[in-house]
């Protein structure tokens, strides 16, 4: 999956969340949560939402390095290349 | 004869509109049924029944204007079925409409037989979108990615003008329950600053031992301490009518803010006999409602105490405005780390300052006090919730 393809598949994830928000006009290192104003609980929906597409598990002491758009796509990159190696 | 009335979906509802009836004569209903669905200030409410029988006659049609205690409807007991049911004539022809809306044609189309691509079928099954739904844009009519991307966008965008107005009217509805409150009720206020570093520690362990979609926030061991703390300080779990009135079931209202402004507050019922991962489940099945204004009778009527929790990253704490007839309205702020003198020890530790508001013709600072040491006494012994 391309890197442009994921950052698609966030952005409709963000959309079913925040269906009032703009996430298409989320900027790369725009902080995904303070930008679209979602709180803890729509934060878990979102990280719930994504690992369970990519399958891949995100472990909470990752939360604070998927803050912004590029941060998450490298992650889940890396993740699935894990994943595959495995 | 049992009379069922339009209920009271909060102090701040004088009445709602009948959208549509989900029973008809001849019906039997069970306690907790859903049998109506209101249209308020506050969304769509599906009103339950709270008695069991069988529905002898619907008093109001459609779309008609209902004020709060209208009888709405007559059931007929147990006892009393050997009467046969009578149909009111106005009413009879409605709840058919009703009964065809809840079975849906359902056309056997197997989604094999739609041309799509393996990622446009893949996509539609995670989403949820009927591909037979959909008309395809690819080659030989097949249904692609971006066909499918168009439909999540369709599927998940608002409806810009009824967003807007439910919006403003959920602002007059807070505008008069708090301008009320603020007439009538004496509020006095207190704040206790909260240790939150074994709670954080005991999250983070439970945290680890569960997959993704089973983790527990933070919230949920906020909400449990205060219903602990109730069950010792039930003055503060009670109604102000003509004096106190205790509650004996403790029901959470737990505040949940829209996006576009304003505030729902969905009673989260029965908090003390729920487990934290119960609690969790009931917040991800809640929260998503309120959002979208889809909530039942009990949830807008049942609440005993207000309860609000700023989360992450905001301010450090609220003070609330009473829900009348409540008496008490609980505010957590966010953790934030702050320096903590303790046994002569200067250290750095996450803290969390909860605070009360109460009425003080129920209360006295006395009992508003107790009642947050309970909350800070409890929140220590975070593996006892």
């Amino acid at each position: 999956m391309t890197e442009q393809e994921i950052q698609q598949t966030l952005t409709g994830i963000l959309k079913r969340i925040a269906p009032e928000e703009d996430p298409e006009d989320l900027q790369p290192d725009d902080d995904i949560r303070r930008t679209l104003g979602i709180d803890s609980f729509d934060t878990l929906q979102f990280i719930v939402a994504f690992s369970d597409h990519f399958g891949i598990d995100t472990p909470e002491e990752d939360y604070g390095k998927i803050t912004t758009m590029r941060e998450l796509v490298a992650y889940i990159r890396k993740a699935q290349g894990a994943g595959m190696q495995q | 004869m049992i009379e069922f009335r339009m209920p009271s979906l909060g102090a701040d509802m004088e009445a709602g509109i009948l959208n549509e009836w989900l029973i008809k004569p001849g019906d039997s209903v069970q306690r907790g049924d859903i049998i109506a669905v209101v249209e308020t200030q506050k969304g769509l409410i599906e009103i339950e029944v709270f008695d069991e029988g069988i529905v002898e006659r619907l008093l109001v049609q459609e779309d008609e204007k209902i004020p709060v205690g209208t009888v709405m409807a007559i059931l007929v007991g147990d006892k009393e079925q050997k009467v046969a049911p009578v149909p009111a004539h106005a009413a009879s022809p409605q709840p058919e409409k009703a009964t065809d809306k809840k079975l849906p044609a359902e056309i056997p189309v197997s989604p094999r037989s739609v041309r799509a691509t393996p990622l446009a079928r893949h996509m539609a099954e995670e989403q949820g979108i009927d591909l037979t739904t959909l008309t395809g844009s690819g080659e030989g009519g097949a249904i692609t990615k971006e066909d499918v991307e168009k439909a999540i966008v369709e599927k998940v965008a608002p409806e810009p003008k009824v967003q807007s107005a439910a919006a403003d009217s959920i602002r007059m509805a807070v505008a008069a329950a708090m301008s009320r409150s603020n007439r009538e009720i004496p509020h006095y206020y207190l704040s206790a600053k909260v240790d939150m570093r074994r709670a954080l520690n005991w999250l983070t362990e439970a945290n680890k031992q569960r997959s993704v979609k089973q983790r527990l926030l933070l919230v949920v061991l906020l909400i449990k301490a205060v219903a602990k703390a109730l069950a010792e300080v039930p003055d503060l779990n009670a109604y102000w009518e003509n004096g106190l009135q205790k509650k004996d079931d403790i029901n959470i209202g737990f505040a949940v803010s829209l996006r576009k402004g304003g505030v729902m507050i969905p009673a989260l019922h029965h908090v003390d006999r729920k487990s934290l991962d119960e609690l969790m489940t009931l917040l991800n099945d809640v929260i998503p409602r309120a959002r979208s204004l889809k909530l039942r009778s009990s949830e807008l009527s049942d609440s005993t105490i207000t309860m609000t929790s700023l989360g992450e990253g905001n301010a450090e704490q609220v003070f609330g405005v009473i829900y009348p007839p409540q008496v008490a309205v609980v505010g957590f702020g966010s953790v934030a780390e702050i320096p903590w003198a303790e046994n002569g020890m200067l250290d750095v530790r996450p803290a969390l300052t909860v605070t009360l508001a109460a009425d003080h013709r129920a209360t006295d600072g006395i009992i508003g006090s107790r009642f947050l040491m309970s909350i800070k006494d409890h929140l220590q012994n975070p593996e006892l919730l």
